[in-house]
């Protein structure tokens, strides 16, 4: 038996509201490839933050080639050979290659002067053994997302990394690239290097990984040797047995006139092609993981993003969306992911919140009457039992659920007929999650469409008439709600071309 | 790879442009000027060009740093002029030795910029605010410390020397700006060539990236700061020695020139990139083109209001360059899926 490398036992983790990591376990054998999936929220950044010094365990024991592992911050882990690339490339655009790898450890004279003359050559032979063509000169603005990994692998090299961790490294890759990678990870692992490997790619596991553990709400589940895992087994671990059950009568809604329609949208960037149709009375689910492109495809809808081809139709007729504005006259409303982003003003009161964007309706001569607008919120706070104690309460003052309940009135203040929900229930309580729930229920009978993106996977199957699947800028699937389960939803989301 | 090696050639067009631009523009004002006005190229009046030029440009060397950093700081104006009165109080009104006065004229900068560092740094006050109230706070002590007089330093005509005298006989050079020359080659040689430069890039290139690497974030911007104050010291001394006074309502305004030259030069307010030369040669800009209208007997009123468009022609030639900088690599991401 191979000693492990790294041993972690009932690691334990508490955010303030939410338990990340609940006597997690994981280890990691020298010169493996050891992938860690699970669903978001499951617990696997948390897990590697604190075994790469980001973040500390409030319970648990580590050990790194059977010592205890005592951290205090990332620079820490680099120097016992804990290194760390993560998904978000942490470079320093304007420094080149070589002053990024040697950031925080420059060679020096006298301990403030710097003594860059060998650092080149000493990336380059790095390089040479990575069997990259990189000019350690260059600046980092510039490299490719690929070559950006390239360099943050030949940082980790240049630490004598042991451990050497990378989350989601083909999540912008193409395929050629992903091969250049995998060609450079095989390399490591023949060096024995250890290396933890998240992905939601499931296929690419297969090709890559030599063990699999799955993680789901902060605890672990299994470790899998790779050659036995099937995908559909690993998906099921993923998302467990399905909690809510309550599954509310869904009408069909096909036999209703097309409210929406897209074809072929793009927005030159990462969505390509998105074609769907939305019915009337009807709630649309957009399922996929984080990062599939499903708040593109509605913020380019919504005119939020610039449309770079492809056509958006209202009732059947033609329709230019450039900006919000023309979605808000065409009778769409967005409420975004981010409540402070796009939807609301949390410096302003409720009655400002309500009637943002439509100004005109509640005023005269250019000035805003406000007891209209008054009245058109204290109906809103009515209708959604929106708790506060005033229509003159400051947005930013009420909860999260409150908040979003605001963010709803304002849509409906605006006779927006189409709605699109972005994340609509993230980071509220459970109590606020199924009033929403119901609201959007209540606002299909009054004949409105809505369109909900979810991480959520039980919130779309409980919610959606229709799913549709997105993954990497496609769609690559559509479902009927009894045809749906989190299984068949999760092969769709991994669906790579 | 084609698209890379566009975004590649175009970089090195736009950094080459900006750099030559600065400098170019420089050269062509002189011509211009030159043509002009008879007296624009006289010795006597370039030394009044680079004569103008230093104090700003001291005070633009520590500008620099903390703008490369992503930050701004607004107190060097009335910091320097703190830094004066105090140098003042030493020579003048206590009688003691000058070079004494020089040193407590660059500590009260250094420790005013000290102050800000921690209040950006530790209590994470934007830099926009923190060093607007320590504008003020310098201003109003500034005034308290001088009873709202002038100090003279009639009685210490060497105080003078310092910055007036020529060292070197040639050309009549005023020994300040042999001074303002050689800190902005200790300041390039710092921004350049030790660990403090380095993480001055690294912090307003990707701050987050610095701490993750393990540099201490926090300890390098106090620095950045300090640096700026020691600067902004330094031109409290060389401004009261070239005037032989320490003028307690001058400052306001200084600190937005200071900005002005660190922009010319190229640097960007978006940090991470910037150059030492070039804002000597944005602080040489200013001065060359206030002069050079004064020698053309355009009304000072009219000068301020060129300064005023020099820089938002400056600061848009920047965002011209970064849009393009951005369709290139946002067109560099696609392209190559």
């Amino acid at each position: 038996m191979v000693r492990n490398l790294v041993s972690m036992e009932s690691v334990s983790k508490r955010y303030p509201g939410v338990l990340a990591l609940d006597k997690a376990r994981f280890d990691l054998r020298p010169g493996e490839v050891h992938a860690l999936v699970g669903e978001n929220g499951a617990g696997k950044s948390t897990l590697v933050k604190i075994l790469s010094g980001i973040a500390t365990a409030d319970s648990g024991e580590i050990l790194l080639e059977g010592k205890p592992l005592h951290l205090d911050g990332p620079r820490s882990a680099q120097d016992l050979g804990i290194s760390i690339i993560h998904q978000e490339l942490n470079l320093m655009p304007d420094l080149t290659i070589a002053q990024n790898i040697f950031i925080g450890r420059e060679p020096r004279k006298l301990k403030f002067i710097l003594n860059d003359s060998g650092l080149a050559a000493e990336v380059s032979k790095l390089f040479k053994q990575l069997h990259l063509e990189l000019d350690p000169n260059r600046k980092v603005q510039g490299l490719s997302v690929a070559q950006q990994q390239m360099v943050e692998i030949t940082k980790a090299l240049s630490f004598n990394s042991k451990v050497l961790i990378m989350d989601e490294p083909t999540a912008a890759l193409t395929n050629n690239e992903i091969n250049k990678l995998f060609t450079v990870i095989r390399g490591l692992k023949a060096k024995g290097v250890g290396i933890i490997y998240i992905s939601h790619r499931l296929e690419e596991l297969k090709q890559i990984s030599d063990r699999i553990t799955v993680m789901r709400d902060g605890k672990y589940v299994d470790t899998l040797d790779t050659k036995e895992a099937a995908v559909d087994k690993i998906i099921s671990m993923m998302v467990g047995r399905t909690l809510f059950q309550e599954s509310p009568h869904i009408p069909s809604t096909t036999k209703q006139p097309v409210v929406l329609e897209v074809r072929n949208l793009n927005n030159g960037r990462f969505v390509k092609n998105i074609s769907f149709k939305l019915y009337k009375g009807e709630i649309l689910g957009f399922a996929g993981l984080v990062g599939a492109g499903r708040t593109e495809v509605l913020r380019t809808i919504f005119g939020a993003d610039r449309l770079v081809s492809g056509e958006i139709f209202i009732n059947n007729q033609k329709v230019e969306i450039h900006t919000p504005q023309d979605a808000l006259k065409h009778g769409i409303g967005y409420l975004s992911e981010d409540r402070k982003q796009l939807a609301l003003a949390l410096s302003l009161d409720i009655e400002a919140n309500t009637v943002l964007g439509v100004y005109k309706k509640f005023a005269k001569f250019g000035l805003t009457v406000n007891k209209k607008i008054q009245v058109a919120a204290e109906r809103q706070v009515k209708n959604l039992s929106i708790r506060t104690p005033t229509t003159k309460q400051r947005v930013g003052n009420l909860s999260g659920g409150n908040q979003q309940k605001v963010a709803i009135g304002k849509w409906l203040t605006t006779d927006s007929r189409i709605i699109i929900f972005d994340e609509p229930t993230r980071g509220i309580d459970v109590g606020a999650k199924s009033e929403i729930n119901k609201l959007m229920n209540d606002l299909i009978e009054q004949g409105k469409s809505i369109i909900m993106i979810s991480s959520e996977l039980p919130e779309i199957l409980r919610m959606s008439h229709r799913i549709l699947v997105m993954c990497e800028g496609r769609i690559t699937g559509e479902l009927l709600n009894k045809e749906a389960n989190q299984e068949s939803i999760m092969a769709f989301a991994t669906m790579r071309n | 790879m084609q698209n890379r090696g566009f975004s590649r050639s175009l970089k090195i067009r736009s950094d080459a442009l900006q750099r030559v631009l600065a400098f170019g523009s420089l050269v062509i004002m002189i011509i211009f000027f030159s043509f002009a006005s008879e007296n624009f190229l006289t010795i006597p009046n370039i030394n009044g060009i680079l004569l103008a030029a230093t104090v700003n440009g001291v005070l633009a060397l520590g500008a620099t740093f903390v703008i490369i950093t992503g930050g701004i700081d607004l107190s060097v104006g009335t910091m320097m002029t703190v830094s004066a009165v105090a140098t003042g109080i030493i020579i003048t009104n206590w009688e003691l030795p000058i070079w004494l006065g020089i040193i407590v004229g660059i500590v009260t900068g250094t420790s005013g910029g000290a102050f800000n560092g921690v209040l950006i740094a530790r209590l994470k006050i934007p830099p926009f605010i923190a060093t607007l109230g320590t504008l003020y706070i310098a201003k109003g002590l500034a005034l308290v410390a001088s009873g709202l007089k002038p100090i003279y330093f009639n009685d210490t005509p060497r105080f003078n020397e310092i910055a007036m005298g020529t060292i070197v006989p040639v050309l009549e050079i005023p020994n300040i700006v042999l001074i303002f020359f050689f800190v902005a080659y200790l300041a390039h040689l710092l921004l350049t060539k030790t660990t403090f430069g380095r993480y001055t890039f690294a912090l307003g290139s990707n701050e987050e990236a610095a701490r993750l690497s393990g540099v201490n974030v926090n300890m390098w911007k106090i620095w950045v700061y300090v640096f700026a104050g020691a600067t902004a010291g330094l031109a409290g001394v060389l401004i009261s020695a070239r005037l032989n006074s320490a003028q307690p309502s001058l400052g306001m305004g200084y600190e937005l020139e200071a900005i002005a030259a660190v922009v010319i030069g190229g640097t960007s307010l978006r940090g991470g990139e910037g150059k030492i030369i070039g804002t000597v040669i944005g602080a040489l800009v200013i001065s060359t083109l206030t002069n050079g209208l004064r020698v053309l007997s355009v009304p000072q009123e009219w000068q301020t209001v060129v300064t005023g468009a020099i820089v938002i022609l400056a600061v848009y030639l920047d965002i011209v360059r970064r849009r393009r900088e951005a369709v290139a690599s946002a067109r560099q991401t696609t392209g190559d899926k």
